[in-house]
């Protein structure tokens, strides 16, 4: 420290505070300017409508996002169906038997690819469903979310599995119980309300994701019959009528976001209430 | 007496540490043997390899011969499983389930393993409870969590879920050394009451509860069997110098 | 005994299992690679070096060159970055070192809220409210005041270079923040005791015994913050105009390396086309890649001695 005046460190002091305070307020202010904006121009457009219809043409009253809604969701659905458990039970796999060079490069892997621009996990699905499917379909969507959900669940999986006390899986093991039925019924079930924490934090991440299915599942104007045909997503909807120059679409691009934010806000609610009970 | 468990030149290693050194050491039948020694002689890796407990820790290996019988534990066609449904363990800290009520943590060991008939269940929880004495006090609540349970009943709960499984030898890590002196009387009662039906092996670092429970006493230092014997015989007049010193309290 | 050796297999098999999806990581990280750099061989071998020098972007010719996508993303990471570090830097300081308790937490989980937003929804706004009055209110002013500068040169579009660092500074703002919050919070408190304890100010005590701890944690949440920029895409493509020109000026529109993808890979005719398009994706991944190790050895780094210290 040189030894400088009372009062210039005092100064200093202050003006260092002063210019955090003012970094924090800057940092929140848009996230004030943007929620304001999202309830007020969504709120008029949503009724029931919005949420059994599909959208309509310009200049049509009425139109709804009830296909990119339902896209969203079945897309949603087979993602974790086929993510969660490649997730979970790699996590598994690092806390019961891991421990190596293996384990480890595994973690600083799973870090690195929830890293990489979900817009490159939508190419290389394209070239693996799209191409040999001969089409954009709501499969090759669902594939390319499933791959940025395994990372996320893996990682948070893992951090919830190395909380469970080792007294419960020795108890268990000592019983003559298998090693795979203690981590399916000891370890996976203490861990439990974290892991689901962590699973919709990843579901709430994906149902935003728009880059990686601008061209797997494309988007679809009306409702889709099969799995293999272009399909509808809410945020895919959101971008292309927020991009048109249609008063309409723009008015239902503010309803789609103000359903999606909700949506989001309820998942990390509901996460947020699920990690504070206390479970063990 | 028949001899229940005979352990032959065990060496146990964790990494470079060299943790039991050469012991070898035989277990009668429906005997209670205790291990004794200063913190961090090997007693509880000793007994930790006796239902194969270090399978789960990657940098242990352990070489030499445990006999169950006439079965080498550590021999490559024996599941370690099967060794822990015969060899049950309790451990120093009660670890009953804490999302299963009581009833659900004396049957665990069914529960868990997917086998259990719901007539057989009530049977097997009110046997094993009344044999460790706990009956009376839960029965009434047996369908509120287990964590609800005092610290000396939770104990005894654990001991009820390892009879339950009917094993032959019961493996005890200082049982009582997180509970209150009525509840570890009433352990050391329990341990009494077991005997005649069990094979049992406990650590304990305390020497009274060694003596007041034990028919044999086994005195580990550093890594190293230095005396097995008679529990009287080793309390009054023990043949190495290490072990007098031991109990008499001069080091440790 | 027929069930113990159903039993022995169980645990080969979970373990088989596990490991197989464990694996998985490492499988799709090499797949990816593989598939990005296979598919972007026809326009490698055609185009050599000149892809990443020259300027032409013709798709009816066949004639592709990447320049002024290189040079969009990295100027409007770059810019977004240098904005953001102050910010986000002032704000964990706040959270962990300035505010009461309460009101930390609460700025964290708000923090924690910005970061949860999708992309799709700030390139909406950004869009709809943002750039038109970029357009009305702010680059006039510029224009009027500034214009002398090269940066601030040529008509307000409202959609540009200056619109795409402003969005992109407010999304990695929180990645940033929260980052560099739980870096702070593992300073050890002996540090900013001891700093205390010699009579330094509140200030005194940040320089001295905060940020030089924190300094290898914060840099690496810094570089993840640029991973984030560059690849970030909805949000960018909705509002800088994606209009492939290298311009000193923030005001006019500019184009990068995820939004042209975004725009023309689901439309591509041609072969030679798709395959330069998977060029660019290839280039963005192996930059990402090469960032997010960087951020990752640093971040670790830091974790792994704080864990060192409590042990």
């Amino acid at each position: 420290m040189t030894l400088r005046s009372i009062t210039v460190r005092r100064a200093s002091n202050l003006t260092a505070t002063l210019l955090m305070g003012a970094a924090t307020i800057l940092v929140l202010l848009p996230l004030v300017i943007i929620f304001y904006h999202i309830i007020k121009m969504g709120i008029s457009s949503i009724n029931l409508g919005f949420f059994t219809n599909i959208p309509q043409p310009p200049g049509e009253a009425g139109g709804g996002m009830a296909n990119g809604i339902a896209g969203s969701a079945i897309m949603i659905g087979m993602a974790s169906l086929a993510g969660l458990p490649v997730g979970i039970f790699g996590a598994v796999y690092l806390t019961e038997y891991g421990t190596g060079r293996l384990s480890s490069a595994i973690r600083f892997c799973a870090d690195i690819l929830s890293g990489i621009p979900s817009i490159i996990t939508g190419m290389v699905a394209y070239s693996l469903l799209v191409v040999p499917l001969k089409g954009f379909s709501a499969l090759a969507g669902s594939f390319a979310l499933s791959l940025i959900m395994v990372p996320i669940v893996l990682r948070t999986t893992e951090e919830q599995l190395k909380m469970v006390p080792a007294t419960l899986r020795e108890a268990s093991l000592a019983l003559g119980v298998p090693l795979w039925r203690t981590s399916i019924k000891v370890t996976l079930r203490s861990a439990l309300t974290g892991i689901i924490t962590g699973v919709l934090l990843a579901i709430a991440r994906v149902a935003g994701e728009t880059a990686p299915l601008l061209f797997t599942a494309l988007g679809n104007q009306f409702w889709s019959r099969k799995l293999t045909e272009p399909m509808a997503a809410l945020p895919l909807q959101i971008f292309n009528f927020a991009i048109s120059p249609y008063e309409d679409w723009h008015r239902l691009a503010w309803a789609g976001a103000l359903v999606l934010v909700v949506l989001m806000f309820g998942l990390s609610l509901a996460a947020r209430w699920l990690g504070r009970t206390k479970h063990f | 007496m028949k001899c229940k468990l005979s352990i032959r030149n065990l060496n146990i290693h964790f990494g470079d540490n060299h943790a039991v050194k050469n012991a070898t050491m035989e277990v009668a039948e429906n005997s209670v043997t205790a291990i004794i020694g200063p913190s961090g002689c090997g007693k509880s890796t000793v007994l930790r390899s006796i239902n194969r407990m270090h399978d789960l820790t990657p940098s242990a290996r352990v070489t030499g011969a445990i006999m169950l019988d006439d079965t080498d534990i550590y021999d490559r066609s024996v599941d370690p499983v099967t060794i822990r449904r015969r060899v049950g363990m309790v451990f120093q800290k009660p670890n009953p389930f804490p999302a299963m009520s009581v009833y659900d943590n004396v049957v665990a060991g069914y529960k868990l393993n997917g086998v259990l008939k719901k007539g057989d269940a009530d049977e097997i929880v009110e046997s094993c409870l009344k044999r460790v004495a706990l009956w009376d006090e839960v029965k009434d609540r047996l369908r509120t969590g287990a964590v609800e349970l005092s610290g000396g009943q939770q104990q005894r709960l654990c001991i009820a879920r390892t009879i339950a499984v009917k094993p032959e030898v019961i493996l005890m890590d200082e049982p009582a050394s997180a509970l209150d002196p009525i509840s570890t009387l009433k352990i050391e009662e329990l341990i009494e009451e077991l005997k005649s039906k069990y094979t049992i092996v406990i650590v304990t670092h305390n020497m009274q509860q060694a003596a007041r429970v034990s028919d044999v006493t086994a005195f580990f230092y550093l890594g190293e069997l230095v005396e097995i014997g008679e529990t009287r015989k080793v309390f009054t007049n023990p043949e190495k110098k290490q072990t007098e010193d031991y109990i008499t309290g001069r080091f440790g | 005994m027929n069930t113990t050796t159903t039993k022995k297999y169980g645990d080969r098999i979970f373990r088989a299992i596990t490991l197989l999806f464990a694996l998985s990581i490492l499988i799709i990280l090499l797949v990816m690679t593989v598939e990005m750099v296979s598919e972007s061989l026809p326009s490698l071998r055609k185009f050599g070096w000149g892809f990443i020098t020259g300027s032409d972007w013709d798709a009816v010719h066949g004639s592709f060159a990447a320049l002024p996508y290189l040079y969009g993303s990295v100027v409007s990471s770059i810019l977004a970055i240098l904005l953001a570090t102050p910010l986000s830097v002032g704000t964990a300081l706040f959270i962990t070192e300035l505010a009461p308790h309460k009101v930390g937490a609460v700025t964290a989980s708000l923090v924690e809220l910005l970061a949860a937003i999708p992309s799709v929804i700030y390139g909406l706004w950004g869009i709809l409210v943002m750039t038109p009055w970029l357009q009305s209110t702010v680059e006039p002013f510029m224009i009027e005041h500034f214009g002398f500068l090269p940066f601030f040169r040529g008509a307000p579009y409202g959609v540009s270079m200056l619109a795409a660092v402003c969005i992109l500074m407010i999304m990695i703002v929180p990645i940033i923040t929260s980052i560099t919050k739980e870096v702070l919070m593992a300073v050890p408190s002996s540090q900013k005791e001891a700093a205390i304890a010699l009579g330094a100010t509140r200030w005194e005590m940040i320089r001295i015994a905060v940020l030089p701890y924190g300094r290898s944690g914060i840099l690496g949440a810094v570089i993840l913050g640029l991973g984030r920029a560059i690849g970030e895409t909805m949000a960018v493509t909705m509002v800088i105009g994606n209009t492939p020109q290298i311009s000193l000026s923030l005001l006019s529109p500019a184009y990068t390396m995820p939004s042209v993808i975004a725009n023309e890979f689901a439309e591509t005719t041609t072969k030679l086309h798709a395959s330069a398009l998977m060029e660019i994706g290839l280039i963005l991944l192996v930059v990402t890649l090469i960032i997010n190790f960087m951020a990752r050895m640093l971040l670790w780094s830091v974790t792994r001695k704080w864990k060192g210290g409590v042990a």
